[in-house]
């Protein structure tokens, strides 16, 4: 591979290919990817604003960086990836309040992990998918009951991740319309930056509330820590909204394109409807195929030796997650959805200290929203064709709607 | 008598452990969760017929928490 020059060097980093690199077919990595994978599993890109970073795009190469200490999360420091544009207009001062947990480096993220992990074990997961189950099969009665046609995503997905994250966190009944319009105003990249500063007073005010008034929820938990003074109120407001940021997108889009995989491989789906302890490996492999995320940064704290990668201290890395589950060299025809097969070490919730605290959270709900789904809607399929349905590129890909008939 | 030609020892470090739960669903008969969400090892000397389990927990825990020794016994 090319020499890896010093930042801003003239030559050979002037050719180097460009991120971010865009979806075509709606549940396939850009086709991009293989020519960075043609390059090395490590190699030198270009992102948006000019600036090289490396690229991360093996499986074994993911695993080992992502579990290195020397990995930072740091986005103040200079040289922190900035994958997509968009990212550029929610680092302004007041957003420095969403930092908790996925930009913060141990010791700090050691005990804010701590602080929330209690509500995140997989007992209290088992106990509350019950509740996700009547939500998804309640919201479906609804759809049926309205008509022979819906758009999936405001009819059934967004509503019940948007309810599951109010029941979870522990928002109050009456103010579970405005929350959940505050997040989903968040999928809207106009209105994004005025949601979140909305989101943050709400939050700011409701957990003063709870204070004097408990209810029962993540934050109810946390709010005890406050008054026992071993929290900051403002941490926890900054907890609230890193769960509300870093869970709902991403399980509202991996629910949509799982809907539309199935439906794109109905073959799939009717060994699922016959054999329904195939769910299991069936989420996993939904999770590994469908990975969406444009790119996981992080920021070296000393020099690392990677294969043939000589990554120096302060480069920035960006993890390519949905090439790395697509490494033929970790698993076989990696480009075919195969529900057989057991694929519980992809890496679409990361690795390292920072995999996602709510994984098994997000693992229940793919699983109760496609099967209850699939039960209860049997004959659910495609209202246009795959081609005509509307993506959204972005740091999280989406579908931004789904229309569906039965 | 039969001797058991192998012996494994699992070792959980819950200093590192960061709750993914990972080990848990690999191996549900060795690994368990506490309340606050850190590993709790419920059998660190498991008969031989768990080692695909056992490796796949090491393999799956994000942070390392999880190692073992596989040893033949003479």
């Amino acid at each position: 591979m090319a020499e890896t020059n010093e930042s801003g060097a003239p030559g050979a980093e002037d050719a180097l290919p460009e991120l971010p690199m865009t979806r075509t077919c709606p549940y396939q990595p850009p086709a991009e990817y293989e020519d960075l994978r043609a390059r090395g599993p490590v190699t030198r890109v270009r992102q948006f604003d000019g600036r090289p970073v490396w690229a991360v795009t093996g499986h074994a190469e993911t695993r080992e960086l992502m579990s290195n200490p020397a990995m930072s999360v740091n986005r103040f420091h200079p040289n922190f990836p900035m994958p997509i544009p968009a990212l550029t207009q929610l680092q302004t001062p007041r957003s420095a309040a969403i930092g908790a947990l996925i930009r913060t480096d141990p010791p700090e993220h050691t005990k804010q992990r701590r602080d929330i992990l209690p509500s995140f074990t997989l007992k209290k997961i088992a106990g509350i998918k019950p509740e996700i189950e009547q939500t998804a099969a309640s919201l479906l009665t609804d759809m049926i009951a309205n008509g022979d046609s819906a758009e999936l995503l405001d009819a059934y997905v967004k509503p019940l991740v948007a309810t599951v994250l109010s029941q979870l966190l522990g928002i109050p009944y009456e103010d579970r319309n405005y929350f959940e319009d505050l997040t989903y105003r968040r999928f809207d990249p106009a209105q994004v930056v005025d949601a979140m500063s909305d989101l943050t007073d709400y939050l700011a005010k409701l957990l003063v509330a709870k204070e004097t008034e408990p209810g029962e929820g993540l934050l109810d938990d946390l709010v005890v820590q406050v008054k026992d003074g071993t929290l900051e109120r403002d941490e926890l407001v900054r907890y609230a909204l890193v769960l509300v940021i870093a869970g709902q997108e991403t399980t509202a889009n991996t629910i949509a394109l799982g809907v539309l995989t199935l439906l794109e491989h109905p073959e799939q789906l009717e060994e699922l409807r016959a054999e329904p302890e195939l769910w299991r490996n069936a989420v996993e492999e939904l999770l590994r195929f469908l990975s969406l995320t444009g790119g996981l940064s992080r920021v070296a704290t000393e020099d690392i030796t990677i294969g043939d990668a000589q990554i120096r201290a302060d480069d920035g890395i960006i993890f390519l997650n949905p090439a790395a589950n697509r490494d033929e060299a970790q698993f076989e025809r990696p480009n075919e959805l195969d529900i057989h097969r057991n694929v519980r070490n992809h890496l679409s919730f990361g690795f390292g200290i920072h995999q996602c605290i709510g994984q098994n959270l997000a693992r229940v709900e793919l699983d109760v929203a496609l099967r209850t789904l699939f039960e209860k809607v049997p004959d659910l399929r495609l209202a246009v064709p795959m081609q005509e349905i509307p993506v959204k590129q972005g740091l999280v890909f989406g579908l931004a709607e789904l229309p569906v008939e039965w | 008598m039969t001797v058991d030609p192998m012996s494994i020892r699992i070792t959980a470090d819950t200093a590192v452990c960061i709750g993914a739960g990972q080990c848990v669903l690999s191996a549900p008969a060795l690994f368990d969760q506490d309340d606050a969400g850190t590993v709790v090892l419920l059998n660190g000397q498991p008969a031989a017929d768990s080692l695909e389990a056992v490796r796949e927990a090491a393999y799956l825990c994000p942070s390392r928490a999880i190692t073992y020794t596989e040893t033949s016994q003479p």
